[in-house]
């Protein structure tokens, strides 16, 4: 074992002091009776659960539908903080929207040596098919979820892009109406950047990128699903019911007349956008997996001739690879011209012979993940496992070390969250969501903030028991 | 609005009305069996029959016992038209179909789930059942209050109406239809104790006792019940009541959508044949008869509209 982490906290920093986003809330919570508290938090409880805002979980048949737990402490990030993070997010994205253009056209970053052609060439998540297309707009990542974590008062760091189909952004929306529900109170006197737009922006952003066959009309936008038993299923209809359009699956759609269209009460009508919620694999049947019953046959011809937007662009996965993710600071720099705003973790990527022997013999201080995984599955996090799994997972990882990345354990930061004994430090990431429009770049102020309910635990994926909180940014600091 | 949300929205309304039409029968058979001196089997096995689940609870159980009837047609999840899975099926529907319902109406059908769902966690005891029915119905009437006061009255919402409508007619016909032999003019013991005891099973069946005796002065006769959830559209339950309803919904649709449909015309010539019979030519051409082929045109009716409305691929 390294040396024993050293926890900031963002409510009271490193030394026990409240820090000044907190000032105002640390004071109203020390009127707070906790057994009030507790009471506000079984009624936000309930709350969810009438409201059917819930996840499904694979793999578990019977209680399918779980609620994801709610702690009502926020997680408050100072206005000048928060600028700082747009100022980063922003070039990012822009960087990541860049690169996927370079990528599927010309190629320069691979010419210019600063990215290896193996690692595009040989990724499962570049698709050919993109070569050359142009999608409307411009835009390949309408929507991007960030997610970063904090060690410092001055230090935040990436740990992913989602760059595909991020999600979460429902509870940034509904953890901030049972706030205003539950402390009213609290907003009239404490000054928060309101979130709430964010459907409307999301609408505006998409319809922003019609296709040429739209003509000069309003767009026609549809959210595309998998269905119901999606884990995601709640978040897809809540999003199609904020902004005012339809939620399709792959079956109501087909190809009329060379668009495509959506079977209605009244026949088939041209949809001009889709956001779509499926990956990649699953879209067309005749362009990608035959096998997929979730996609739409030919859409990605259409799609091609401009007689459709599809949000993300197809091919987008490509930029939020793990393996790609080691290379984005020289990606920020080479697009941007600019060194990055936001640090990247350093990463050791197992499929180079030095960097695996690292791995291996440092394996219990670091986070060992999948280079294709996503959602905390499969992923080992090194001082917290036990001396078998920690040998379980060298097999594993000498079986197939380029399926695997390494990066230190990071002294993620915590917040207090409502325990029944009173409050208690859990950690935190944050997730913002970001809209990409040829407008140019919108960040919501806020975001998803994940926290591990286990103590000590730094897996904060809710399919590993985290939970959520509502995340403010303030008006002024 | 897409085909396959109408087809949604029509079959959560489906759903919810057999859910409370199931928990009735149950109710009327669980009355009579706490009425009645001996213990008849046969009321129970009516009940089976009109839930149209008579096939298979006698492929899962070897005898008629109201212990067994109950489970099976409240909570047994191998009984696709038990309560617990119509109303399961009802909330996956409204699910689908969610950004259709207004949040009030969502929440009441969320709400009804989880409700039932826990009160049929066990086997319920007979001294549960009266509540455990009534909650079913309660949780009924809070949907049905929440889409009366909060939907807008356009296509979702007439989808849902004639959905309620096509299912409930279904189900006053079979209650008739399975009683039917009692209403015969033919049946030897008219007025006894016993043809008392199975009218009002079918009068309760259909929560059609108290208006009836109201309408009818305490007294009861096989024909005149028989008008009554025929022919009444004074009676919410009867099928004239559901045709003509459901035609009016019919008509709004065309209103909206500027076209009409097969299956308006098939309830309008369904209406029209309604009110052009009464029950004396009904009972002389055979009552079976009559009920047997309403209940196919009733199908049909509603097929129909699937068809119209493009609810499939």
């Amino acid at each position: 074992m390294g040396e024993a982490l050293q926890f900031f906290d963002e409510m009271d920093g490193f030394d026990g002091t409240v820090r000044a986003p907190y000032a105002a809330y640390s004071n109203w919570l020390q009127e707070m009776s906790r057994p009030a508290l507790l009471k506000k938090s079984a009624e936000a409880q309930a709350f969810f659960r009438r409201t059917g805002i819930t996840f499904n979980v694979y793999g578990e048949a019977e209680a399918d539908e779980r609620l994801i737990p709610f702690d009502l402490i926020p997680r408050i990030i100072g206005a000048g903080e928060w600028a700082n993070l747009v100022r980063g997010i922003e070039q990012r994205v822009k960087a990541i929207n860049a690169f996927l253009h370079d990528i599927y056209h010309r190629q320069e970053i691979i010419r210019a040596g600063r990215v290896p052609e193996r690692l595009i060439r040989e990724n499962a998540a570049f698709l050919p098919k993109m070569i050359g297309m142009d999608p409307p707009g411009g835009i390949y990542t309408h929507i991007v979820g960030v997610d970063l974590v904090r060690t410092g008062p001055n230090e935040f760091y990436v740990l992913e892009d989602n760059a595909r189909t991020p999600s979460g952004v429902s509870y940034m929306l509904e953890n901030r109406e049972t706030m205003l529900k539950m402390f009213p109170e609290l907003f009239s006197h404490i000054k928060v950047q309101p979130v709430q737009q964010y459907p409307t922006m999301l609408r505006r952003s998409l319809e922003r990128c019609g296709p040429p066959a739209a003509g000069g009309k309003r767009p026609t936008v549809a959210v595309l699903t998998p269905g119901i038993h999606n884990s995601a299923y709640f978040e897809h209809a809540f999003l199609a019911d904020q902004m005012g359009v339809e939620l399709v699956e792959g079956h109501d759609l087909r190809v009329v007349d060379g668009r495509i269209a959506m079977r209605t009460t009244r026949g088939y009508e041209p949809v001009d956008v889709i956001y779509r919620r499926i990956d990649d694999d699953f879209l067309d049947p005749v362009n990608f997996r035959s096998d997929s019953l979730l996609g739409v046959a030919g859409i990605f011809d259409i799609y091609r001739a401009g007689g459709i937007t599809i949000a993300n662009a197809p091919g987008t996965g490509i930029a939020d690879d793990k393996a790609i993710y080691s290379y984005m600071p020289e990606i920020v720099e080479f697009y941007t011209g600019q060194k990055p705003i936001l640090q990247n973790v350093p990463t050791w990527r197992c499929a180079e012979k030095d960097a695996l022997a690292y791995v291996l013999d440092h394996l219990e201080e670091l986070v060992v993940k999948e280079v294709h995984g996503s959602g905390g599955y499969g992923m080992l996090v090194g001082p917290a496992a036990s001396k078998a799994e920690l040998k379980a997972f060298r097999t594993k990882l000498m079986a197939k070390p380029e399926n695997y990345i390494a990066q230190p354990t990071l002294a993620l930061s915590t917040v207090p969250v409502l325990t029944k004994a009173g409050l208690a430090p859990r950690h935190v990431d944050l997730r913002p969501f970001v809209l990409v429009s040829p407008d140019g770049v919108e960040v919501t102020p806020g975001g998803l903030t994940r926290v591990a309910m286990k103590k000590g635990s730094l897996v904060v994926n809710s399919s590993q028991g985290g939970g959520t909180k509502d995340t403010w940014v303030l008006k002024e600091d | 609005m897409l085909g396959r949300t109408a087809a949604g929205l029509f079959w959560l309304a489906r759903y919810l009305e057999r859910a409370e039409n199931t928990s009735r029968l149950a109710e009327a058979g669980f009355r009579m069996a706490l009425t009645r001196a001996d213990s008849d089997t046969e009321e129970w096995q009516s009940v089976i029959t009109t839930a149209g689940c008579r096939e298979s609870y006698l492929q899962k159980h070897e005898t008629i016992r109201s212990d067994k009837i109950l489970d099976f047609v409240l909570r047994d999840k191998e009984n696709p038209n038990s309560v617990l899975c119509v109303l399961h099926a009802a909330r996956e529907n409204a699910r689908m179909t969610r950004t259709a319902l207004t949040r009030e109406v969502w929440e009441a059908i969320n709400d009804a789930w989880m409700s039932v769902r826990d009160a049929l966690r066990r086997p319920v005891a007979e001294r549960e059942l009266p509540e455990v029915l009534s909650l079913v119905r309660r949780q009924g009437a809070q949907v049905r209050g929440a889409v009366t006061g909060t939907m807008l009255r356009n296509d979702i919402y007439n989808f849902m109406q004639v959905g309620t409508l096509v299912e409930r007619a279904d189900n006053t016909a079979r209650i008739l239809d399975t009683k039917y032999y009692v209403l015969l003019p033919s049946s030897s013991s008219i007025g006894s104790s016993l043809d008392n005891v199975q009218w009002e099973m079918i009068l309760r069946s259909a929560s059609a006792e108290r208006s009836f005796y109201w309408l009818n002065g305490g007294t009861a006769s096989p024909m005149a019940i028989a008008d009554f959830l025929l022919f009444d559209a004074r009676l919410p339950r009867s099928l004239a009541f559901c045709y003509d309803m459901i035609t009016e919904y019919m008509s709004r649709m065309e209103a909206e959508y500027g076209a009409s449909t097969s299956a308006h015309e098939m309830a309008i010539r369904q209406e029209n044949r309604l009110t052009a019979l009464n029950i004396a030519r009904v009972f002389e051409e055979g009552l079976h008869e009559f009920l047997s082929g309403f209940m196919a045109q009733n199908a049909a009716f509603s097929a129909q509209i699937e068809a119209d409305y493009r609810f499939n691929e």
